[in-house]
């Protein structure tokens, strides 16, 4: 049928693997948000979710880096981590191959993407559906784009995937939700691990949930590096989804920075149309 | 240096439960196969967290490698200081301790 929710979400390892390090309060808030996420997908009807991801090294690597690939899998496993570092079960995640293989050709129409029939989950996927697909009751289709490895894909080039992937979408008969995420400020893994520059964060959603095109591609990878951290590059998951609603608001839910999980945590929607 | 071999052979760890095995049981036949300088054999091997942090080695990959070598978080952090401490600012990569940001 078409595109029938669009939203974005963190997906830090903290969330889950130090969950209750963290402000019981902000917890709450956080995961509260997350719950609402999933009632909101549930509700919309969707019959797949897209997430769009920024991963870490789990399945790509500089010996052959695509900057931006699909699943096209029966079936996912996840997450590739400690199962207790992250405190996450591992298990088998179900994916949809034929859609994938439409969705993917549709897209090549206008940009370049690789596919995988084979992707271990790590934290960037799993984290998210830890909370919105508890329970292997959603088809799940995979998309990475390369946020790691340098050079990465320019922002112009985001946006239109973000397009290029609505446009697909909309042609398929199957009800389908996407979900970006990733960033926004952080410096993770790194001795400044917990640094979370929430000015910046907040000019940023100030810039996605207007979503401001010209704003939103403005951004260089030297400011990003320098004001948001290494995990500042994952803005590109976002940015995709407001390319995909391009000329629709987004709604701010949750924004919350919490040092023990890494990240300024962020749940927002954003209208399909 | 060939840090692109030190974080291709974390890499493979990071996905394959087999080669964690025989990475426990035989650290040097895994090693072998991959091409490294004497400093990062030592530095994988001891491990030195701060070293290998300093070399480069892409922190995404590096916290599992910490964690597979039974660093706990606080632990695994503190030795990337200790690593600048001793050995001075990371020498190649994205995951220079930059100063950017607000605190």
């Amino acid at each position: 049928m078409s595109l029938v929710f669009a939203g974005v979400c963190s997906h830090a390892p903290g969330i889950t693997g130090r969950a209750d390090r963290a402000d019981p309060e902000l917890k709450k808030g956080l995961y509260d948000n997350f719950d609402k996420m999933r009632d909101a997908i549930k509700a919309s009807g969707a019959e797949a979710l897209i997430i769009i991801a920024a991963e870490h090294f789990a399945n790509f690597f500089m010996d052959n880096m695509p900057a931006y690939c699909m699943g096209m899998a029966e079936y996912y496993e996840g997450p590739i981590e400690d199962e207790e570092w992250l405190a996450i079960k591992r298990r088998r995640i179900p994916g949809n191959p034929d859609l994938s293989r439409r969705l993917v050709a549709s897209v090549m129409e206008e940009v370049d993407l690789a596919y995988a029939q084979e992707w271990k989950f790590d934290h960037g996927i799993m984290v998210p559906l830890h909370f919105l697909a508890p329970d292997n009751d959603i088809d799940i289709i995979p998309v990475n784009i390369n946020c790691q490895g340098p050079p990465l894909t320019p922002m112009n080039r985001v946006w239109a995937f973000g397009k290029a992937l609505r446009r697909a979408c909309d042609e398929m008969p199957e009800k389908i939700a996407i979900v970006g995420t990733g960033g926004i400020s952080h410096w993770p893994a790194t001795p400044d691990s917990g640094k979370i520059n929430e000015e910046w964060d907040r000019e940023f959603l100030d810039r996605w949930l207007a979503n401001d095109k010209d704003r939103l591609l403005s951004y260089t990878d030297e400011e990003t590096y320098h004001d948001g951290g290494q995990g500042g590059f994952e803005i590109r998951t976002f940015v995709a989804v407001a390319g995909a609603c391009e000329g629709q608001p987004g709604e701010l839910w949750y924004y919350a920075p919490i040092p023990i999980y890494a990240v300024g945590c962020t749940v927002a929607s954003m209208a399909v149309a | 240096m060939s840090l692109y071999y030190v974080q291709k052979l974390i890499y493979n760890l990071n996905r394959d439960p087999h080669l964690q095995e025989r990475f426990q049981v035989d650290m040097e036949d895994v090693l072998s196969d991959y091409d490294l300088t004497d400093e990062e054999l030592d530095a994988i091997r001891k491990p030195d967290i701060g070293l290998l942090y300093v070399m480069g080695v892409n922190g995404q990959l590096l916290m599992h490698y910490a964690a597979l070598r039974h660093y706990e978080w606080n632990e695994y952090i503190q030795a990337m200081k200790d690593g600048l401490a001793e050995h001075g600012q990371v020498r190649e990569g994205l995951y220079l301790r930059t100063g950017g940001g607000a605190v």
